[in-house]
């Protein structure tokens, strides 16, 4: 039967062809109409981020990069990531791990409350810690008694990036262990390999492209981490702003081409993160 | 279920321990099960359930008050209207963005295929202020909408914008794996029968394309309905008018108002459960379909 069909594409091509595609007009007006649709959402937005920033000149887009404001702007949302990020690196292993390699009841349950984080608003996600460790919140007398900060300070935004960002290695890894399953992993252990060794040998290089999409895009989203965030920052210039706080309040202020200067090192992120997802999928088809 | 060597080579481990291993032989069920809840538990669960205690310290009335107010309702109306909206435009053209990618091929397709996922990789903040300045009144694309009576920065519209923004990928990207498993032999078969390529699109790829678009859909929707960093720059932020629900919590917060906040966040994250368990059901649907199918 499949053997059959290029013979008579061979006899017949030009009723071949118009069977099984549309007429050249219709293919032109979906392809007009789908890159018209991407260029008004995606690429015109995207573009103007860049010609904004550089809207000034280059030096003024250096100058505002280099202001001490920005960049303890920047230097905050570095360490934020930089907790953030390993942290629900080990949560995704661990969970990972136990989904994709065991059998329990409940299993269902647990990989939705996993990605529980997912479906709640960030301004919830930031309001949660708040209601915590605020100074009104269920935990605020005790913190205020030991002289602790959370809320309006650097470990609040770690918190809250946290919270925002933690499905995002698991929900890449589990699908991904599931697929692969145990047998090589079992192989490793009957020839005497011990469990940590097992893991390092063996789990780990067939898993390490998934984990390093995971890793990548947890880091992008805990870097543009905005609601959450701007819930427990208190906006103190300096202190407690990101990069993306740093660059609402600069809008406000309608310091425009700062704001899209400080803008554009984020969207380079984004097109960096990307560029390794293309990356990845390219080595996995090859 | 196992080879019976590996079942040979633990054979020293009781039966027992076994079964508490996950029934599994390999090492480290209870670390990584206990991590997992440990941090769940601490991180997710703990912080979440102050919105349902916070909440149970109000009166019933009070609640009823704040959750049922005109401003709130208009904001629910609002959140939930322009998710629609947005997830309804990202429906129609996700489809067609799909099919064009996955069947045309032009110069350009992969770069373009690969930016489909930059509203994932973008910061919500920088899409806000990008398509504010844009669609404003003298932006690149705001100035050509102008003159035709379309006003998008600072109205509900500027809303939708937005929202289609954030939820741009969804669609496309669970139609797209479907278009790619659809097997060419069903369209030449329906073309073998007589069927016009217009008449196979509708009747065969079409209802193929469905289940996956609607998940699509409702992925869409859900992420929009939360989303607050890209609306805030581009809505105006109007009382009753322009005000989305995640920023009516936000001002109240701002108010110290925490009871409010709390009562109107509780609403809201109920509103979001139930689209979960309709995404999961959706996802396992679609599931046991394609299991059934192979089989």
């Amino acid at each position: 039967m499949a053997g059959a069909v290029p013979a008579l594409a061979r006899e017949r091509p030009e009723a071949r062809r118009g069977a099984l595609t549309e007429p050249r007009w219709v293919r032109w007006l979906f392809l007009g109409a789908a890159l018209l649709f991407l260029g008004f959402f995606l690429f015109v937005p995207l573009a103007l981020v860049f010609a904004k920033a550089l809207a000034d000149g280059f030096r003024a887009y250096v100058a505002a990069v280099r202001e001490p404001v920005a960049l303890a702007a920047v230097r905050l949302t570095l360490i934020t990531a930089a907790i953030a990020v390993p942290v629900n690196l080990l949560f995704g292993l661990a969970a990972a791990w136990a989904i994709s390699k065991f059998h329990f009841p409940g299993k269902n349950v647990l990989i939705t409350l996993i990605d529980l984080p997912f479906s709640v608003s960030p301004v919830i996600s930031g309001m949660i810690f708040v209601l915590l460790f605020g100074a009104r919140g269920f935990l605020g007398p005790w913190l205020a008694a030991h002289d602790v900060k959370i809320i309006f300070a650097v470990p609040g935004i770690v918190l809250a990036t946290m919270f925002v960002t933690s499905p995002m290695v698991a929900r890449e890894l589990i699908p991904l262990m599931q697929s692969q399953g145990n047998d090589q992993e079992e192989a490793a252990l009957t020839l005497g390999a011990s469990g940590l060794q097992t893991f390092f040998r063996v789990s780990l290089p067939k898993i390490r492209w998934g984990l390093l999409y995971g890793v990548v895009l947890c880091n992008a989203r805990a870097m543009g981490e905005f609601g959450a965030v701007s819930v427990v920052s208190g906006h103190v210039r300096g202190l407690t702003n990101t990069m993306p706080l740093h660059i609402e309040i600069l809008y406000n202020e309608y310091q425009f081409s700062a704001a899209f200067a400080v803008a554009s090192l984020l969207a380079l992120l984004a097109l960096a993160t990307l560029a390794i997802k293309s990356l990845i999928e390219w080595r996995a088809r090859r | 279920m196992w080879p019976p060597w590996t079942q040979r080579a633990h054979a020293g481990a009781p039966l027992r321990r076994k079964r508490l291993r996950g029934g599994s032989v390999l090492p480290g069920f209870g670390l990584s099960l206990g991590f997992t809840l440990l941090y769940l538990g601490l991180m997710i669960l703990i912080p979440l359930s102050t919105v349902f205690l916070k909440t149970a310290t109000m009166t019933w009335s009070a609640f009823w008050q704040t959750v049922s107010g005109p401003r709130a309702l208009a904001a629910y109306r609002l959140s939930l209207g322009a998710s629609c909206a947005a997830a309804a435009i990202n429906l129609v053209f996700g489809l067609l963005v799909a099919w064009v990618l996955e069947r045309y091929t032009f110069p350009g397709r992969r770069l373009i295929d690969a930016l489909v996922d930059l509203p994932f990789a973008l910061p919500t903040a920088v899409a806000g202020i990008s398509l504010a300045t844009l669609y404003a009144k003298n932006g690149w694309i705001g100035r050509w909408l102008d003159p035709l009576g379309i006003e998008v920065a600072y109205t509900r519209l500027g809303v939708v914008v937005a929202l289609t923004f954030i939820g741009l990928p969804f669609v496309v990207r669970t139609v797209q794996p479907v278009l790619a498993d659809l097997d060419p032999e069903v369209e030449e078969a329906a073309a073998s029968l007589g069927a016009g390529r217009w008449q196979t699109i509708r009747r065969v790829i079409f209802p193929e394309l469905l289940p996956a678009a609607l998940t699509g859909f409702v992925l869409a929707f859900a992420r929009a309905l939360g989303e607050y960093g890209s609306v805030i720059f581009i809505a105006g932020n109007m009382p009753m008018k322009s005000e989305i629900t995640p920023l009516l919590i936000m001002i109240k917060l701002e108010q110290y108002d925490y009871a409010g906040a709390t009562a109107i966040a509780l609403v809201f994250l109920v509103v979001s459960f139930c689209l979960l368990l309709l995404i999961n059901l959706l996802a396992w649907r679609r599931g046991r379909h394609l299991r059934e199918g192979a089989a």
